[in-house]
């Protein structure tokens, strides 16, 4: 009688003090049927980590709009690395010019989700990535 | 993925302080996993060392902070903290917005605090149902205090009083009026009252609310032991082994406060020592949550034992008003239990 929930973080790392994205983002996995772990504004990478590591998510969301993805993210996966989290799926999320995507997916992101991405195609995503046999 | 280690490899990195392994032994706890009760079992002799404090009151009373700022106090004092936090489920999409954390990042970075949210999974006492077993986690990883948050709860969610060896029970002022805090409910339970954002207009109000419904309470509870209630209730004797609930003013975004929470905390765990109360307590704690347990586990096995169309056609017949309730359920455990009226 096991009741599983997906576990997600949304965290937003870094300086710019806008969560409407994030929160709407919270909300939209919550009526998914998602656990939804909201850490606020300012987070740095290794309180995200942290919280990651406590609250044994599967799922990171990211939200950055400040320009500040390809200094703040890389610090990030770094952190969940070494906190043993490199199974975690890692979504992010805000303001990503289309030139950075292909790095970051290369660093390790999972996917990048910009402004008007529809939330059912995050909910879709997020379940068919957790149910592969080897994500 | 990694693949999954049992709950039961999990034990010896959970006693032995591994964060990575307390985080997902709470996991399997929290889904209820059958191979987590095992687990539980073996850490069950190691537990009963930690301080177990809830803490209680309405949505934005101001719960998380206050614990913020309490775990921080009790973390300079070199005490370790684990913090569980609840917050309710959807009853529409079973999903949840945790929250709580966005007011503990003065905790961040402090390798003496572990911090769960937990969502109530359609609980409706203010707890889920597995935060006993996720306390108990904490509790045997060795965490001398272990403060558990409830669901933003108004009036009936009690269970924390039965968890908690001290409630402290959060106010704030222009909740409501003082006909909330005669009501019954959770004022009741209240070890602690703590009056939050004392520096808002109406503190003062709140504070002489809970004071009068405090006095109010002792003096029916004094008239209560004295029989049927021919002698006058004596006025404000409290025994020496009686605990007076303090109501303390904080301001918990401002630190402001927190010392006399904690001297409350302290007096009170040196109140349940000395006069032997803990033990009581403890007791209580154990026997309601077997009931709780057993009250699962015959539901279970009694939902088994009947074909799913008997129940739908009991249903049926209760809506039909061929049937009462009561003698359906009468019928339906008769029937499970294969025998008729209780022998006298």
């Amino acid at each position: 009688m096991t009741d599983e929930k997906i576990r997600v973080l949304i965290a937003k790392p870094g300086l710019d003090g806008h969560d409407r994205g994030a929160k709407v983002i919270a909300r939209a996995l919550r009526d998914a049927g998602m656990e939804v772990i909201y850490t606020g504004l300012r987070q740095t990478p290794e309180m995200i980590a942290e919280a990651a590591l406590q609250e044994d998510v599967r799922v990171v969301g990211l939200s950055i709009l400040s320009g500040a993805h390809m200094a703040l993210i890389p610090r990030i996966l770094e952190e969940l690395r070494a906190a043993g989290l490199d199974d975690v799926l890692v979504l992010v999320g805000g303001i990503i010019p289309d030139d950075d995507i292909p790095t970051l997916l290369a660093q390790g992101v999972s996917a990048v989700f910009g402004p008007g991405t529809n939330t059912d195609d995050i909910v879709r995503f997020i379940r068919t990535a957790l149910a592969a046999p080897s994500a | 993925m990694t693949p999954a280690r049992a709950p039961a490899d999990l034990i010896a990195p959970v006693l032995g302080g591994d964060r990575r392994a307390l985080a997902r032994l709470i996991t399997r706890v929290e889904n209820r996993a059958p191979d987590a009760l095992e687990a539980l079992a073996r850490l069950h002799p190691h537990t009963g060392q930690a301080a177990l404090i809830g803490v209680t009151g309405a949505p934005g009373t101001g719960k998380s902070t206050l614990v913020n700022a309490l775990a921080l106090a009790m973390r300079q004092r070199g005490q370790t903290v684990g913090i569980v936090a609840v917050d309710p489920t959807s009853p529409f999409s079973g999903g949840a917005v945790l929250g709580d954390r966005v007011r503990m990042t003065d905790l961040a970075g402090d390798g003496g605090v572990f911090i769960r949210s937990m969502a109530s999974r359609g609980s409706l006492g203010g707890l889920a149902a597995a935060t006993g077993d996720v306390v108990r986690v904490l509790d045997a990883a060795g965490f001398a205090v272990v403060l558990i948050e409830t669901v933003g709860a108004g009036q009936s969610e009690v269970d924390i009083a039965r968890m908690a060896h001290t409630t402290v029970v959060v106010d704030a002022p222009g909740l409501g009026d003082d006909v909330q805090a005669i009501k019954a409910g959770i004022l009741e339970i209240a070890d602690i009252l703590v009056v939050n954002k004392a520096d808002r207009p109406g503190a003062q109000n709140t504070v002489r609310a809970l004071r009068a419904m405090l006095e109010l309470g002792h003096r029916l509870r004094n008239a209560g032991h004295h029989g049927a209630g021919l002698l006058p209730a004596p006025l404000e004797t409290p025994a020496a082994d009686t605990w007076t609930v303090p109501v303390i003013e904080t301001v918990a975004t401002e630190h402001t406060g927190i010392a006399d929470v904690l001297a409350a905390l302290d007096q009170h765990r040196a109140h349940l020592h000395s006069t032997g109360e803990i033990a009581e307590r403890e007791r209580q704690r154990v026997e309601a949550e077997l009931l709780a347990r057993l009250r699962e586990a015959l539901l279970a096995r009694l939902l088994a034992a009947h074909d799913p169309a008997t129940l739908a056609e009991t249903v049926r017949r209760v809506v039909a008003r061929e049937l009462d309730p009561a003698s359906a359920v009468r019928a339906l455990v008769a029937a499970a239990c294969g025998d008729g009226p209780p022998s006298a």
